[in-house]
């Protein structure tokens, strides 16, 4: 007789919450006319609000009960699995307002785009929340492939197709090379199980040359993890998918993809591999510094601004990658928060750019060379100032939520005497600034040269604007007033053990 | 008892607070202000600097003169979590600093036309007092980073919005040239709070409780003391990170040349006196031989290169970077006459500096040139034009009774004992200075007007009327230094005595006490 496990449902009402919802939008919607204007985001939006209630419930029933482990120790349910939840359910939510109109636009109106959304940022929840290394996995699927239909989604567009199919290959590769260190993890240890692996590993003593089988593991776990979130020398399919891919499908990538990501490395590394620290700080160390390094250097030298944007996402990833090698230190008490805190301030920022982006690239989503920002901000002056505060965020500014991001790694760092590394990434981050500058020049300082009054207009949808409101909004509110933030972030140090 | 009871102030009116915040709210208020009423959104920049530059002078008077610790201290929690506190005060080093910075707003605000787009200048602008003064006053380490980081921001625009032909190129090398100082001090900053917490038993950003409770070890404060020096050395600029200074000076508007002269630059002789020397003063003097080399080749370099400038604002702004160095001279003698010369020269060089950049950019309104080879015989059409010229330059070059003479002459006399060589070196930058100043002079105003120049027009009321306070602090300054000097010197010799604890330097004891009346060196 089959034994099956006692279920939270409270727990996973989130995730219920967002696929049944989704389901049913996808049904009615394929069944029925087009809805009118904007009604699939907006009904969208309210699924992710919905789940968002769920969460926040959920924050204060952990806060009080502690940390479980749910559906026979397959899913561990504390303050970090709720902080990556929420985050990405407001990611979700924000990526499907801003694209309301952008699929009007380019005339692919229907109900389907949103449901890849929720069901990547379903997978994005599994990953974060997962306490096995399979139903990781599944989750990492779940979110992947999803994406590869998401980067391919603009039917008409070449270069959205070989994005997709350029994301499918090589992340099916990583897939692929992930599984396998799956694989060679629990032949070396005996479980899938994260918490467990990492309470045996702390017991287990290895003679020398013993733990191959286990290095090896973790080696390509490494490599599956470092290309989901575009690390330095993994990050080669980052510029064309970004490119490729529909404006707010990148967004979504950058914003979502990190944050389940870099969650699920998060998790592995410090509860499961916590006790071989040693073994994969080093590597954790080389990719932030190569991320932070090739990243800025290269973004500075292109000249397509989703191009620009890919690199430096692959900066930041580097930025966070510190918070993870300050996390791999012995005592640590702030590499998590901090790479948590940047995940969250780095994901609003960057929907809120590419939104203005998928604005800018005008019908077709072509134009997204830096040539099209030229005499922005005499055209649409409001706008401009939003995408210069989201620039500047990025460069890391005071008074904006960049410069608490940046703080609060370059501090973690420091408190595990990582000074090299945080010196490498500040210089990197003056690098950087030099491309947002180059965008900044170009909307504000240079004026519309002949042939661009036959240009498009640019118009602002209120479902954009409310996207690009709320992520100003939180960048600056967050800039000045990040105490709660830090707190929540603390919070999740409890993590199922 | 009681009486003390009785008298005891009600919450006084956090002035240093609204320093900050009033030409924010200024900013924020023009920078939503009506594009069709531009009239208006003048007026609430005008009354917004203007009231800030009426609370900076109001704090003149409640600044206590003896006192050598920080007055009006206005603490409040911020983030806790990590020790950052909104933590400002004032000293007799800040002091003038933050009156220079109220008073010189609301006149370029007056004496500068933009010509286009006044709407976000006027914005700018503002935020770019808030942050200068911020910077002036902060207490807290994070927090004069910040201010000290966001100064760039207004400033970029500034150059780049409304400057001159080669304003994108000036505006990015100065965004970038700061921004790779600053980027180290924000390390320099972590790890300053986090070593000190070991001392201090928690984590804290606050400058005195970490100056005041923790000692670091000297090779760990000399890395650090370098951390923070280099974002100041670039700000100041020292040679040879000066090489942003022409080219920004150059192509930023009149009223972005002012500023930046008059207290930008002083963000970094400033923040070496009080993050550099205050908190690692045994790195402080262990490297002080570096600095005042240093010091002492900016001033010969900058007064050399200004002598070769061909371009009147150039010129200036080399002057700029000789002028400064003084002020590092100064600094890096620890004597309490050369580093009060020091911070007075910060102002002087602010006033007189601003006044000239003023002046040139009046030509340049004129004669749309500042190419010194067409202009000339000036003096001749526009003599008071001329006149103020003058003025303003001899108290560049230090000319006895005008202002610039004080701070250099102090500086010159009080390094003398612990500095001698470099004093000998430095000392021929004033007559350096005579040279460039008074051979350009000579080129741009003397002889007789060629046809282009023959249409010069005068100086006009509004004009005469913003150079006016520049002429009267230049002389008042340079006849009777005393009130200031009074109030810079407590400061000075708290910040001494604390080199002098901790570290075996030792300063000479002063015979020389008659500094205060200039004219007579």
């Amino acid at each position: 007789m089959v034994q099956y496990p006692s279920i939270d449902w409270l727990a996973i009402t989130p995730l219920i919450v967002l696929l049944g919802g989704t389901l049913l939008v996808l049904v009615t919607g394929s069944l029925t006319k087009v809805w009118p204007r904007g009604l699939y985001a907006v009904s969208t939006a309210v699924l992710c609000a919905a789940a968002l209630v769920v969460e926040m419930v959920l924050w204060n029933r952990v806060g009080h009960e502690g940390p479980v482990s749910i559906i026979n120790n397959a899913l561990a349910i504390d303050r970090f699995t709720l902080f990556v939840w929420i985050g990405v359910t407001i990611a979700t939510g924000l990526v499907s307002l801003s694209t309301s109109e952008y699929l009007r636009r380019e005339q692919l109106e229907g109900p389907e785009t949103y449901s890849m959304y929720v069901c990547a940022a379903i997978g994005a929840m599994i990953m974060a929340a997962s306490n096995d290394m399979v139903v990781l996995f599944l989750g990492l699927e779940t979110l992947s492939i999803a994406l590869y239909v998401l980067a391919a989604s603009h039917r008409r567009r070449v270069d959205s197709q070989e994005s997709g199919l350029k994301y499918f290959v090589l992340g099916g590769f990583a897939s692929a090379f992930f599984l396998y260190g799956i694989a060679l993890v629990y032949g070396a240890v005996g479980t899938t199980n994260i918490a467990r692996s990492g309470q045996l590993l702390s017991q287990q003593v290895f003679v020398k040359g013993d733990d191959a089988l286990l290095l090896a593991g973790v080696a390509l776990l490494m490599v599956g993890l470092a290309f989901k979130v575009a690390a330095v020398p993994f990050h080669f399919w980052t510029p064309d998918v970004y490119q490729g891919a529909p404006t707010p499908s990148t967004s979504f990538m950058a914003s979502v993809g990190k944050f389940a990501a870099f969650a699920a490395m998060l998790r592995i590394l410090t509860t499961g591999l916590g006790a071989r620290a040693d073994d994969w700080r080093p590597v954790v160390w080389v990719l932030a510094i190569a991320s932070v390094v090739v990243g800025s250097v290269l973004a500075i030298v292109q000249s397509d601004v989703k191009r620009m944007l890919a690199y430096s996402s692959i900066g930041h990833a580097g930025f966070i990658l510190i918070g993870v090698e300050a996390a791999g230190h012995a005592g640590d008490q702030d590499g998590i928060p901090s790479s948590l805190l940047y995940l969250l301030l780095y994901s609003v920022l960057v929907i809120g750019t590419f939104t203005v982006v998928s604005l800018v690239t005008r019908s077709g989503d072509r134009a997204s060379d830096i040539g099209s920002f030229r005499g922005f901000g005499k055209e649409r002056p409001l706008l401009a100032l939003a995408m210069t505060v989201f620039l500047l965020a990025q460069a890391g500014m005071p008074v904006t939520s960049g410069f608490i991001a940046k703080f609060s790694v370059i501090k973690a760092a420091a408190d595990n005497e990582s000074y090299a590394v945080a010196i490498v990434a500040m210089v990197a981050s003056v690098v950087s600034a030099f491309l947002y500058l180059r965008i900044m020049i170009s909307m504000w300082m240079s004026d519309a040269e002949s042939g661009d009054d036959a240009r498009e207009k640019v118009t602002v949808p209120w479902t954009a604007g409310v996207v690009v409101l709320a992520s100003v909004v939180f960048t600056l509110v967050a800039g000045v007033f990040p105490g709660w933030l830090i707190d929540a972030t603390r919070d999740a140090l409890v993590v199922v053990r | 008892m009681s009486l003390f009871a009785a008298s005891a102030p009600a919450a006084p009116f956090p002035v240093l607070t609204a320093l900050v915040l009033v030409p924010l709210i200024g900013a924020v208020l023009t920078a939503l202000g009506s594009r069709h009423r531009p009239e208006i959104t003048k007026l609430v920049a005008l009354v917004s600097s203007v009231a800030t530059a009426g609370m900076s002078v109001w704090l003149l008077a409640e600044f206590d003169t003896h006192d050598g610790g920080f007055q009006l201290v206005s603490q409040h929690s911020w983030i806790d979590s990590w020790g950052i506190g909104w933590h400002l005060g004032v000293d007799g080093i800040s002091l003038f600093l933050v009156v220079l910075t109220g008073v010189l707003f609301p006149l370029v605000i007056v004496g500068c036309d933009p010509h286009h787009d006044e709407k976000p200048y006027l914005a700018w602008l503002l935020l770019l007092e808030a942050g200068v003064m911020g910077s002036f006053l902060s207490l807290d380490l994070v927090l004069f980073f910040l201010f000290f980081e966001i100064v760039l921001v207004p400033m970029y625009f500034l150059i780049g919005g409304w400057g001159y032909d080669q304003r994108v190129y000036a505006a990015t090398k100065f965004f970038l040239y700061t921004m790779v100082g600053s980027a180290l001090m924000l390390v320099g900053i972590v790890t300053t709070a986090l070593l000190a917490r070991d001392d201090l038993g928690r984590l804290t950003f606050d400058l005195v409780e970490i100056a005041e409770g923790s000692d670091f070890a000297a090779s760990t404060g000399r890395w650090l003391f370098f951390a923070f020096a280099i974002a100041f050395a670039v700000k100041v600029p020292l040679f040879p990170l000066h090489t942003w200074l022409p080219d920004a000076h150059t192509q930023a508007p009149t009223a972005g040349s002012v500023i930046l002269a008059g207290v930008l630059l002083k963000l970094g002789t400033y923040g070496l006196l009080r993050f550099g020397v205050y908190l690692f003063p045994e790195a402080a003097v262990w490297s002080r031989e570096v600095f005042l080399t240093l010091a002492v080749i900016g001033i010969i370099w900058g007064a050399i290169a200004a002598t070769m400038q061909s371009d009147l604002k150039r010129l200036v702004a080399y002057s700029s970077v000789a002028h400064l160095g003084f002020i590092v001279l100064g600094t890096f003698a620890f004597t309490s006459e050369a580093i009060s010369g020091g911070v007075m020269q910060m102002v002087n060089h602010g006033v007189s500096t601003g006044a000239l950049f003023l002046l040139v950019g009046m030509i340049y309104e004129r004669r749309h040139t500042r190419q010194i080879a067409e202009l000339k015989g000036l003096q001749k059409v526009a003599p008071i034009f001329a006149a103020a010229f003058m003025v303003v330059m001899l108290s560049s070059i230090g000319v006895p009774g005008l202002n610039g003479f004080v701070g250099e002459f102090l500086v010159l006399i009080g390094s003398f004992s612990t500095a001698r060589w470099w004093v000998v070196i430095g000392a021929t930058g004033v007559i350096l200075a005579a040279l460039y100043l008074l051979w350009a002079y000579q080129r741009v105003f003397h002889g007789e007007p060629d046809e282009a120049n023959s249409s010069f027009r005068e100086l006009r009321l509004r004009e005469g009327a913003v150079l006016f306070p520049f002429i009267a602090l230049i002389v008042f300054c340079g006849v009777y230094p005393k009130p200031m000097l009074d109030r810079i010197e407590p400061s000075v010799k708290a910040l001494l005595e604390r080199v002098e604890e901790k570290t075996d330097f030792v300063v000479p004891v002063s015979d020389h006490t008659g500094h205060g009346e200039g004219g007579e060196g």
